[in-house]
């Protein structure tokens, strides 16, 4: 057999849909029967989700550690908070991809000074970026509103037909649709030829560029298509919320972020859902104990998961399912422990 | 013209401010290549110290800096011994996110114990005010940070390049496995690096707080400005972060009196364009490890 046609049966057969992996959507898609009167943390959930999933592309995948990832959401939510404002662009379908649209530029743009450089010259570059913008927006405060933010923004119905009700169920089939969509999208994007190579150059980009794999140009492509999905993540921000603050592109979102990755694992696609769902309820308990104080809780939750390893916790995480797998199907588990990273 | 003076000088006193709090960082990312993104907490630690000790309990300034210094240098080492240590050879990824959760505990922690509303060292009255030096307004508080700055940093230079403490100390920074092989105790030399890296961002924090402002925010607001300095300066010598910091401090102070509006934009351009420039910053070396 052809290196080639190897190459292709490993990432078909890596590819094919797993049981855990429909279970997992069955549930989610379960969750607002179950839950009816929590859409709004539900939509915030998957909101969270998606903006994950997209630093999970550049960090899990391509290996590069962004602290300004809020840069593109804000973008996005801003985009999208004008378009609607001003009326350019009514429908919201469109003006999320859009929105989308102006994060991925963006992305492109400054995907050009990341790929440059060591790991903490990219930290302060992304940071830089982040910063950047917040201090633009802060500038250019007659046009984003300064701290104040976006205000009086009014969603048109989505597609002329399901207008955003007040208890959040269009926003939160919205959601859950976009999520999903994307979710496809980069499913079929880690699992290409492509998404192979990325692993390759995360692993170790000297060996990667000498097996003829072109390190520059796969990372600016990972990090606009990662840009254009937080941006969409941003875009939806503001139209579930009917908000845009400039608090979008603070350094707690991105620190955030990387905390909600870090929860669910790097390096597979479900880590950021899994994560967003874990953190979401962490920050609900957490500001139940102590409302002014959960950033504490927070920051211990960090320390303690480096403490004690990433990789140890989700052993111990997926001790018990792989156990009933193991025991229902007499095969070796199906649930993953999520790829180590290479430092 | 005098006003490019008066600018010019307090952009030096920032500078030198900005280098004292963060030189003890340069020394942790160029021996042990340790992403620390909180060692603003270590300066807000001394300046809280510093705060507590001369507004409640009536101490006076100069005898409140060398304790601010000693405070942040025990939590320092103390800290080193008991987390840091474990983390210097994990992925870079690992050290972020400690060092950000280190930075979140700190800013709720002195949230809930001194309150969020900034806080105000009172100074001897022989420092308010500025005076005249040949038609160049001087303040003295600031004239003092250049004194007591400059002296720090002729005396870190003086250790660095006469004392054997010193040289191991290069000598670990070229190449931490050579110095461990010539018999240095690395880990030990670094211990101590970072305790009093600590105790000097404690002091600076402590300086700072006329300056820049204390509160509990202050190790997510001026992370930029250490990890600036340390990157634009790069980590092989003392002249890099040195000169970085007062290039820093004077590009800010004149960026915000002569373009007000563009507020902090100024520092971030050109500092991302610096290291479009030159990865490694200014000063540094030419491959990273």
């Amino acid at each position: 057999m052809s290196a080639a046609k190897d190459v292709s049966v490993s990432a078909m057969a890596g590819s094919r849909w797993r049981v855990s992996e429909v279970a997992f959507w069955i549930v989610v898609l379960a969750c607002p029967f179950l839950f009816p009167s929590r859409y709004l943390i539900m939509t915030d959930i998957l909101r969270l989700a998606l903006f994950t999933l997209s630093l999970d592309l550049i960090l899990g995948y391509a290996g590069i550690v962004s602290l300004g990832h809020a840069a593109f959401f804000g973008v996005g939510a801003y985009s999208a908070g004008l378009l609607a404002l001003h009326g350019i662009i009514n429908e919201p379908v469109l003006a999320l991809i859009v929105a989308g649209l102006a994060a991925m530029v963006l992305g492109f743009l400054t995907s050009f000074l990341v790929i440059r450089g060591v790991d903490l010259t990219r930290l302060m570059v992304t940071l830089g970026i982040a910063l950047l913008l917040e201090a633009l927006g802060e500038r250019f405060s007659d046009i984003t509103g300064g701290t104040d933010g976006l205000q009086g923004i009014e969603m048109q119905p989505i597609l002329g037909q399901f207008a955003f009700d007040m208890f959040g169920k269009t926003g939160f089939w919205y959601s859950l649709i976009v999520l999903f969509v994307l979710f496809l999208l980069a499913r079929r994007v880690v699992h290409s030829p492509f998404g192979l190579s990325l692993r390759a150059i995360k692993n170790n980009p000297l060996r990667a560029s000498a097996i003829g794999i072109p390190v520059n140009r796969r990372l600016i492509a990972i990090y606009t298509l990662a840009a254009f999905y937080a941006g969409i993540a941003g875009a939806l921000f503001t139209q579930t919320t009917a908000l845009a603050t400039l608090d979008v592109f603070s350094f707690e979102r991105s620190a955030d972020l990387m905390l909600v990755l870090v929860i669910g694992g790097t390096g597979y696609l479900y880590g950021g859902l899994i994560g967003a769902v874990v953190f979401k309820m962490l920050q609900e308990m957490f500001q139940e104990i102590t409302p002014q104080y959960w950033m504490f809780w927070i920051g211990l939750v960090l320390v303690a998961m480096v403490m004690i390893g990433r990789e140890r916790i989700h052993r111990w995480v997926l001790w018990l399912p792989n156990l009933v797998i193991r025991q229902i199907t007499g095969r070796k588990a199906a649930v993953a422990v999520p790829e180590t990273d290479a430092s | 013209m005098t006003t490019v003076f008066t600018i010019l000088f307090d952009g030096v006193a920032y500078g030198m401010l900005l280098f004292v709090l963060a030189c003890g960082l340069a020394v942790t990312l160029g021996l042990m290549n340790f992403v620390n993104l909180a060692h603003g907490a270590f300066a807000m630690a001394g300046g809280y110290v510093c705060a507590v000790l001369v507004n409640n309990q009536g101490w006076p300034f100069f005898a409140a800096l060398p304790l601010a210094f000693f405070v942040s240098a025990a939590i320092g080492a103390s800290l080193e011994r008991i987390l840091y240590r474990h983390l210097y050879t994990r992925s870079h990824l690992d050290q972020v996110l400690f060092s950000v959760g280190l930075v979140f505990m700190s800013v709720a922690m002195v949230d809930y114990i001194m309150g969020s509303s900034r806080i105000f060292i009172m100074v001897p009255s022989a420092l308010e005010g500025q005076f005249d030096l040949f038609g160049v307004g001087i303040g003295r508080y600031r004239l003092m940070i250049v004194v007591i700055c400059g002296l720090l940093t002729i005396a870190l230079q003086l250790i660095l390049s006469r004392t054997r403490f010193g040289s191991r100390l290069r000598a670990a920074v070229d190449d931490p496995r050579a110095a461990i092989g010539l018999g240095i105790n690395v880990p030990q030399v670094f211990a101590f690096t970072f305790a009093f890296g600590c105790g000097l961002a404690g002091l600076g924090g402590a300086l700072s707080a006329e300056i820049l402002g204390l509160d509990p925010y202050f190790p997510l607001k001026f992370m930029i400005y250490f990890l600036i300095v340390v990157t634009v300066g790069g980590s092989s010598s003392i002249t890099g972060p040195f000169l970085a910091s007062l290039l820093l401090g004077i590009g800010d102070v004149a960026g915000k009196y002569y373009v007000p509006k563009m507020g902090p934009f100024v520092i971030y351009t050109i500092m991302i364009a610096i290291l479009i420039w030159r990865p490694n910053g200014l000063f540094g070396r030419g491959a990273a490890r």
